[in-house]
């Protein structure tokens, strides 16, 4: 706690990470916006109410490089129903009172109006931090330290592909949390966890004392609790953004309750 | 702001996957470029597979009517009509000496396409060309000359299914598997080492022009003129000049239909500062840093980005960054293939218009004629 009172977003997070009472802390990703801003409100307060421990938020972005094709899709039809991350920090906003929010941001939308007014704004909508999965560590300097000034945490993400100097430099760096990205490639659904991920994990703990959560191509209640045994926390995306567009804050609820329950179970 | 390889623009932003294949390709460049075996082939490929050096012809009655020498520079008769095939032949080398048997590259109008997949069939590597389903439709004769060569053509229906989602369709299969594939870049845009890699690749076309101009005129050129979509002809073009302080370097970008009405091409000329598939450079964007679709009559110079190193040399004070309209273009288009008998791509058709509308009389100007025309006949006839 600072000395006003107000957490920091890498104190946020870290209490989330600390009192989920689950196996590991649920991060579902939904899209800002999608299927529409009332809508994805909506989902988000279904996902903490069925046991989401923090929200990932996108926000659309024009050229989506990490995202496979259902994040991908969802992003361009918030941007055809004219969906602004000015929209999106209002959906944060709404949220952030009631759980830790972490946008899912690209870096030229951050870097827009310099990263400094983009951390501001995204501080007094209430966020804990920003995931900007296009800036990786080499860039990251000037973001990371607007970022610090705002009270935000800039989540570091590490890849199966990361050499050691680079996890080291990375862990060295983070805030928040570290993502673990657990595959090369794109988000998406996959049918199998890939089998080296507790290697990354472990890989990851070495260099960083903060928790580590794994995200990309995790779907379903039986990978979500695999995971939630080798890691801090468990982000699932594309599952749940294609729940929001088939069935609204209803099915994203059932879906969050089951990988809850599962996380639980565990 | 951070120093990157160009001033403040190039880097790298992209996926932390992705940045251990940067470095790999980083340092086999280097190592290629130094190992003469490997260059011999390459100048080898490149004389008697591409037909180098390209000739450099003094337009004769475009000069009479503008009173003053022009010299074209003659990439329209390389081996597959473009400079493209320059890179493409370089990249192709390098990846099969990093043991790389995948080859994935964009294109727009599918010259890229068309040259790298030309190259994948001389050195037998599987070959996967990402285009935008409205250029499949728009360019059906390139979608069959790939084929045709053996590559496959993957649609991609994201966004205005053009040039800039194919890039990133490029890009996200990279991410996936560069493990076993290259990615071709097409242009000196992306990520580094590209814009450096596509430059040093490309400059065979300055290099050659400059020792071709001092043989024909005694002296260098007033003016070197070259399009610029993403800048690949342009950069290699300007780079051997860019210390010969009395040689003007102007780069010539698409207006569209005119800058006015926002529907152009012209992100040097006009544009802000972003980071486009995976380089901080020159972007068309708007206020929330969301990447604007880019118009131009040429599908070569339809992207709303340009590379880094042109980004610089703008903010230097170096080169100079015009842009030409659709009409002024076709016109240009039209005029050379009258006054000369030569059918010029509506890319350096832009270079031509912005010629014909600043002469230098009585002075030495050279131009890259990029391309050569006749994928471009059907749409300039549609009009």
């Amino acid at each position: 706690m600072s000395a006003t009172g107000a957490a920091t977003g890498a104190e946020r997070i870290a209490a989330a990470f600390a009192g989920h009472g689950k196996r590991a802390a649920l991060m579902p990703y939904l899209m800002g916006g999608h299927p529409s801003k009332e809508e994805s409100l909506a989902a988000g307060e279904a996902a903490v109410a069925a046991g989401a421990d923090l929200i990932e938020l996108g926000v659309p972005f024009s050229d989506p490089l990490a995202d496979g094709p259902v994040i991908h899709a969802a992003g361009t039809a918030a941007l055809e129903a004219g969906i602004t991350p000015g929209d999106v920090l209002e959906i944060c906003a709404a949220l952030a009172p009631r759980v830790p929010v972490v946008l899912m941001v690209y870096a030229n939308v951050v870097l827009a109006d310099g990263p400094e007014a983009f951390a501001a704004r995204a501080a007094a909508a209430g966020a804990a931090g920003l995931i900007v999965p296009d800036l990786p560590q080499d860039e990251a300097d000037e973001v990371r330290a607007a970022c610090d000034t705002a009270g935000l945490a800039l989540v570091a993400l590490v890849a199966p592909s990361s050499t050691p100097e680079r996890v080291a430099a990375i862990g060295a760096n983070a805030r928040g949390f570290v993502y673990a990205v657990s595959l090369a490639g794109t988000t998406g659904e996959r049918a199998e966890l890939p089998p080296e991920l507790s290697g990354l994990v472990e890989r990851v703990r070495a260099a960083t004392d903060l928790p580590v959560a794994v995200g990309f191509g995790i779907s379903t209640a039986e990978q979500a609790a695999t995971v939630g045994a080798l890691a801090d926390g468990v982000i699932v995306g594309s599952r749940v953004v294609r729940a929001a567009g088939e069935g609204g804050a209803d099915a994203v609820g059932a879906v969050i309750g089951e990988l809850a329950e599962a996380l639980r179970r565990g | 702001m951070r120093e990157r390889e160009f001033g403040p623009y190039g880097g790298r932003f992209v996926p932390e996957t992705l940045i251990p294949a940067l470095e790999e390709l980083e340092r086999a460049w280097i190592e290629a470029a130094a190992d003469e075996a490997f260059t011999a082939e390459l100048g080898e490929l490149l004389r008697d597979y591409v037909g180098r050096p390209s000739p450099l012809y003094r337009a004769r009655r475009l000069s009479e009517r503008l009173g003053q020498d022009v010299y074209l520079k003659r990439e329209d008769l390389n081996h597959t009509g473009a400079h493209k095939i320059n890179n493409a032949l370089g990249q192709t080398l390098l990846a099969r000496r990093m043991g790389k048997r995948r080859i994935i590259a964009e294109t727009g109008a599918g010259q890229h396409g068309v040259a790298t997949a030309t190259a994948c069939a001389l050195m037998d590597l599987e070959c996967v060309v990402y285009m935008g389903a409205e250029d499949m439709r728009r360019q059906r004769p390139n979608v069959e000359r790939m084929e045709l060569l053996g590559a496959r053509v993957e649609s991609v229906e994201a966004g205005a299914r053009t040039l800039k989602e194919a890039v990133s369709a490029a890009i996200r299969d990279w991410v996936a598997n560069s493990g076993t594939t290259h990615y071709v870049i097409g242009s000196a845009v992306g990520p580094a080492p590209y814009p450096a890699m596509v430059r040093d690749l490309q400059r065979t076309i300055g290099d050659e022009l400059r020792e071709q101009v001092l043989t024909a005129v005694g002296r260098l050129p007033d003016r070197v003129i070259a399009c610029v979509g993403g800048g690949s002809n342009s950069i290699g073009a300007f780079v051997p000049f860019a210390l010969d302080a009395d040689v003007e370097l102007i780069g010539v970008e698409a207006a569209g239909e005119g800058v006015a009405t926002g529907r152009h091409s012209a992100p040097l000329a006009t544009g802000a500062r972003g980071v486009l598939h995976g380089a901080f450079t020159a972007v068309l964007q708007d206020a929330d840093g969301q990447v604007l679709e880019a118009h131009s009559i040429s599908a070569g110079l339809d992207y709303p980005g340009a590379g880094p190193e042109h980004a610089w040399l703008r903010d230097e004070g170096r080169v100079s960054y015009v842009a030409v309209e659709d009409d002024a273009a076709v016109d240009a288009f039209k005029l050379l293939s009258r006054l000369e008998g030569i059918i010029p791509a509506l890319e350096p058709s832009h270079a031509l218009a912005w010629l014909l509308a600043n002469p230098n009389p009585g002075g030495v100007d050279a131009l890259v004629l990029s391309g050569r025309g006749d994928k471009d006949l059907a749409e300039v006839l549609a009009r």
